[in-house]
C-alpha cells in the first residue's frame, strides 16, 4: 500500500507553532467547546423532557419551556449544535492533514464558526418561542433555513478547496468528506423547502422521510466514518486492513442509503411498492455496514490491547459495536412484520438514542478525548480516572437506556395491538420511563465529569504545568 | 472512477442522490399530483363543524373579538392558526395522524387513512407523526365535547388522571376562557376526521362498530371512503 492508503501523512508535529500554518487549532478548539456546550444544554433538555413522562416536569405551565418545545431543543440541539459543531472541528483537523493544504481561508473559517453558532442559537430561541416547522429533525424555523443552506455552501467551499487543490490518490476519508459535503447541502435544501413550499400532503411525507433518514445517513454517517478512517489508523499506527472493503463500504452506502427514506412511514398511504423498495434498500445497507465493520475489526486484530489501554480507541470501537447493533436492529425493525408492533412505540426512540449518542456521540467524545489536551496545550489529561468514569457511565447508561426502551416498545406495541385501553398502556409504560430517566441521568453525569476534567486540563495547559499520570488511558498524544 | 474526485462528487454526491430523490421523492408526487390540494378556505367552505359553531355560541363575545362572525372565512382562519399552534407545541411528536391497516388500528380508531385526506393546505408538510405517546388524532372530530378539550388543555390530568400530556395554560385568558390560540387549536383538533362517517368509541373499550378490514374488496372500501371525503362537510 502507498503511504496515502496507509493513513494520513504526518505533517503536524507536536510543536503547536509548527502545525499552525496547516491547521488552525484555535478553530478546532472553538468548535469542540461550542459542540460540548450545546451537548450539555441538549442533554439537560432531554432529561427535563423525560420527566414529563413521570408527571413531574419541573417547568410545567411555562410557555417557553413547554415540554413539546423542549423536546425539539433536545433533538435539534444535538443534531446541529453538538454533532455538526464537533464534525466541523474534526474536518478542520483532518482535511488539511489529508491534503497537505490548509482550508480556503482562515477568515472564512471564523465567519462560518460565528454564523453556525448564530444559526444554532436562533434555532433554539425560535423553537422555544413557538416558531417550529413541521419537519422532524428539521424544525428549524423557516426563516433560518436559507441562512443554514448558505452556511453549508460556505463550509463546502472552505473544505473542498484543499481537496481540489490536492493532487494524487485520495485517502478513503476524503471520499466520505466530499460526498458528505455535497449531500448535506442537498438534503437540507430538500427537507426544509420541498415539503414546505412545493409538495404537500402524502407526497410530502415521502420527502420528509428522505430528509429524516438522509440527515443521519448522508450527513452524520459519512463524516463520522470519514473521521474513523482517519483517526483509527493514526492511533493504532497501522493501515486500514482492506482498501477493497473501504471501496465497497463507501459505494454501497452512497447507493443504498439515499433510498431508505420512506421506511419511516410504512403503512401510510404512500404507495406500497415504494415502501417495499425502501425496506429492501434498508436491508441492503445492513450488508454494506457489515463490510465496513469487518474492515475495522480486522484492522484492530493484533492490537486488541488498545481497547484497554487507549481510551479514544475504546470510544471508537464501542461506538462501532453499537453501530453494527443499531444497523442490525434496523434491518429487522424495518420489516413490515416488526413495524406492525413497534412503530409509534419507544422501541424507535431507543433506536434513535443508540444511533445519535451510542454511535456518533461516542465517536465524537473519543475524538475530543484524543485531541482536547493538545488543543489546549496540555501534555495530557488532568485525570485518567475521570475519563474512565466518563466512558463507563456513558456506556452503561446507554446500554440500559436502549434495552429499557426496546422492551418498553414491545410492551406498548403489543398492548396497543391487544386493544388495551389507552390510559392503561401509559400505566404499563411508566416503569420503563422511570428507568429511562435514570439511565439518561447517568449519561449526563458522565458528561459533567468530562466537563470538569476538560476545565482542569485547560487550566493546566494555560499554566504549562507538567502532568503526572493520566496519559496512558487518557488519550495518547503520540501522533 | 471509484476513487477519483469527480467520480465521488458527481456519481456518489450528485447522481445517486438525485436518483434516490426521483424514485423515492418525486415518484410519489407524480402519483398524487392529480389530487387537488385544497386551501383552508375550500375546506371550510364544505361546512362548519358543530364544535366550531359551539365555541361561538359558548363564548360569543370572545369569539367575535378573535374571529368575527361565524363564517367559513373565520373557520379557515381558526383551522390555519390551530394547525400552526399544533406544530409550534409539537403536538405531532406525540400524536400521530394516520390509521394503519394493521395491528387492529381500524378497530380502535376507525377507517384506515387514505391519501386523499391529506391533499390540503393544512397537511403541508404532512402531519403523519412518528410516535404515539397519546392516541392518534386523525379520527378525533366530535369524539369529545369542547368542554372536555378545554378542561384537558388546561390540565390534562383533571380528566385523564394518568395522562402525561403537558398543561397548556397559555391557551387561556385570565378567566380560564380559551383565548384565540385555544379556540383555534380546539377547532383544529375537533376538525380532524370530520369527513369520516363514523368511528368507534375506543376510549370506553367498546369496539362494537369496527370498520371492515381492508382485505377483500379493499378498493371498494377506499372508494366509498373517498366519496365520503367529497360529500361530507
Amino acid at each position: 500500500m502507498t503511504t496515502i492508503a496507509a493513513g494520513p501523512p504526518r505533517v503536524a508535529g507536536l510543536d503547536r507553532a509548527e502545525s499552525l500554518p496547516l491547521v488552525n487549532e484555535r478553530v478546532v478548539l472553538c468548535y469542540f467547546v461550542a459542540s460540548f456546550t450545546f451537548f450539555i444544554i441538549a442533554l439537560l433538555a432531554g432529561l427535563a423532557y423525560s420527566l414529563t413522562f413521570l408527571q413531574s416536569y419541573p417547568f410545567a405551565g411555562i410557555e417557553w419551556l413547554s415540554p413539546g418545545r423542549v423536546r425539539m431543543l433536545h433533538t435539534n440541539g444535538l443534531a446541529y449544535g453538538f454533532i455538526a459543531n464537533a464534525f466541523l472541528g474534526g474536518l478542520h483537523w483532518a482535511v488539511p492533514r489529508l491534503t497537505l493544504r490548509s482550508v480556503l481561508s482562515d477568515k472564512l473559517s471564523w465567519l462560518i464558526f460565528v454564523v453556525w453558532q448564530l444559526i444554532v442559537l436562533s434555532t433554539a430561541v425560535g423553537l422555544l418561542a413557538g416558531e417550529a416547522q413541521a419537519v422532524e429533525w428539521g424544525e428549524t424555523p423557516v426563516w433560518i433555513d436559507p441562512v443554514a443552506v448558505l452556511g453549508l455552501l460556505l463550509v463546502g467551499a472552505n473544505m473542498l478547496t484543499p481537496v481540489i487543490r490536492f493532487k494524487g490518490p485520495m485517502y478513503v476519508s476524503l471520499w466520505y468528506f466530499i460526498a458528505a459535503l455535497v449531500w448535506t447541502a442537498l438534503t437540507y435544501t430538500m427537507g426544509n423547502f420541498f415539503p414546505q413550499y412545493w409538495i404537500g400532503g402524502t407526497a410530502s411525507g415521502a420527502i420528509i422521510g428522505l430528509f429524516i433518514h438522509d440527515l443521519v445517513g448522508l450527513f452524520v454517517t459519512p463524516i463520522g466514518w470519514g473521521l474513523m478512517y482517519y483517526f483509527v489508523p493514526i492511533i493504532l499506527k497501522k493501515p486500514i486492513w482492506s482498501h477493497g472493503l473501504s471501496l465497497v463500504g463507501f459505494w454501497g452506502l452512497a447507493f443504498f442509503y439515499p433510498l431508505n427514506g420512506i421506511h419511516h412511514f410504512l403503512y401510510t398511504p404512500i404507495p406500497m411498492f415504494l415502501q417495499h423498495g425502501a425496506i429492501l434498500a434498508t436491508i441492503a445497507v445492513e450488508l454494506v455496514v457489515t463490510t465496513v465493520i469487518v474492515n475495522f475489526f480486522a484492522t484492530l486484530r493484533g492490537s486488541g490491547d488498545a481497547l484497554r489501554t487507549n481510551l479514544p480507541i475504546r470510544w471508537f470501537y464501542v461506538g462501532m459495536v453499537f453501530y453494527f447493533t443499531t444497523c442490525l436492529q434496523c434491518a429487522f425493525q424495518v420489516t413490515l412484520t416488526f413495524q406492525r408492533i413497534i412503530h409509534f412505540s419507544d422501541w424507535v426512540v431507543g433506536h434513535a438514542h443508540l444511533v445519535m449518542f451510542g454511535v456518533f456521540g461516542f465517536w465524537i467524545l473519543g475524538m475530543m478525548t484524543y485531541l482536547f489536551p493538545r488543543l489546549v496545550g496540555a501534555s495530557g489529561w488532568y485525570s485518567a480516572k475521570l475519563n474512565s468514569w466518563h466512558f463507563w457511565l456513558s456506556a452503561i447508561g446507554m446500554l440500559v437506556m436502549v434495552l429499557d426502551l426496546t422492551m418498553a416498545g414491545l410492551v406498548q406495541g403489543f398492548a396497543w395491538d391487544a386493544l388495551m385501553i389507552w390510559e392503561e398502556t401509559l400505566r404499563a409504560s411508566t416503569p420503563f420511563w422511570l428507568v429511562r430517566t435514570y439511565a439518561g441521568g447517568a449519561m449526563i453525569l458522565a458528561q459533567f465529569l468530562f466537563l470538569y476534567n476538560m476545565v482542569k486540563t485547560a487550566s493546566m495547559g494555560r499554566n504549562g504545568a507538567a502532568v503526572s499520570g493520566g496519559i496512558v488511558s487518557g488519550g495518547k498524544i503520540d501522533v | 472512477m471509484f476513487e477519483s474526485k469527480s467520480g465521488v462528487l458527481v456519481i456518489a454526491g450528485l447522481a445517486f442522490f438525485i436518483f434516490a430523490f426521483i424514485v423515492m421523492g418525486a415518484l410519489p408526487w407524480t402519483i398524487y399530483k392529480d389530487q387537488p390540494e385544497l386551501t383552508a378556505l375550500e375546506l371550510a367552505d364544505r361546512g362548519l363543524t358543530h364544535e366550531f359553531v359551539g365555541l361561538a355560541e359558548q363564548f360569543p363575545e370572545r369569539f367575535a373579538e378573535y374571529f368575527g362572525d361565524v363564517t367559513p372565512g373565520a373557520f379557515a382562519e381558526a383551522l390555519t392558526l390551530g394547525r400552526d399552534v399544533y406544530v409550534a407545541e409539537a403536538c405531532w411528536h406525540c400524536h400521530s395522524q394516520f390509521v394503519r391497516p394493521v395491528a387492529r388500528e381500524d378497530i380502535r380508531w376507525g377507517p384506515v387513512a387514505h391519501a386523499r385526506e391529506y391533499s390540503n393546505e393544512l397537511q403541508r408538510p404532512v402531519l403523519f407523526g412518528t410516535r404515539r405517546v397519546g392516541p392518534d388524532l386523525s379520527r378525533e372530530a366530535g369524539r369529545r365535547s369542547n368542554d372536555w378539550h378545554i378542561a384537558h388543555f388546561y390540565d390534562p390530568t383533571s380528566v385523564v388522571p394518568l395522562s402525561v400530556m403537558p398543561r397548556y395554560t397559555w391557551f387561556f385568558d385570565e378567566n380560564r376562557v380559551p383565548n384565540k390560540k385555544g379556540m383555534a387549536v380546539i377547532s383544529f383538533v375537533q376538525w380532524l376526521g370530520c369527513w369520516v362517517d363514523e368511528y368507534p368509541y375506543y376510549e370506553e373499550g367498546l369496539y362494537s362498530n369496527p370498520a371492515p378490514m381492508p382485505s377483500a374488496g379493499a378498493d371498494d372500501e377506499l372508494a366509498k371512503h373517498g366519496d365520503a371525503v367529497d360529500e361530507k362537510a
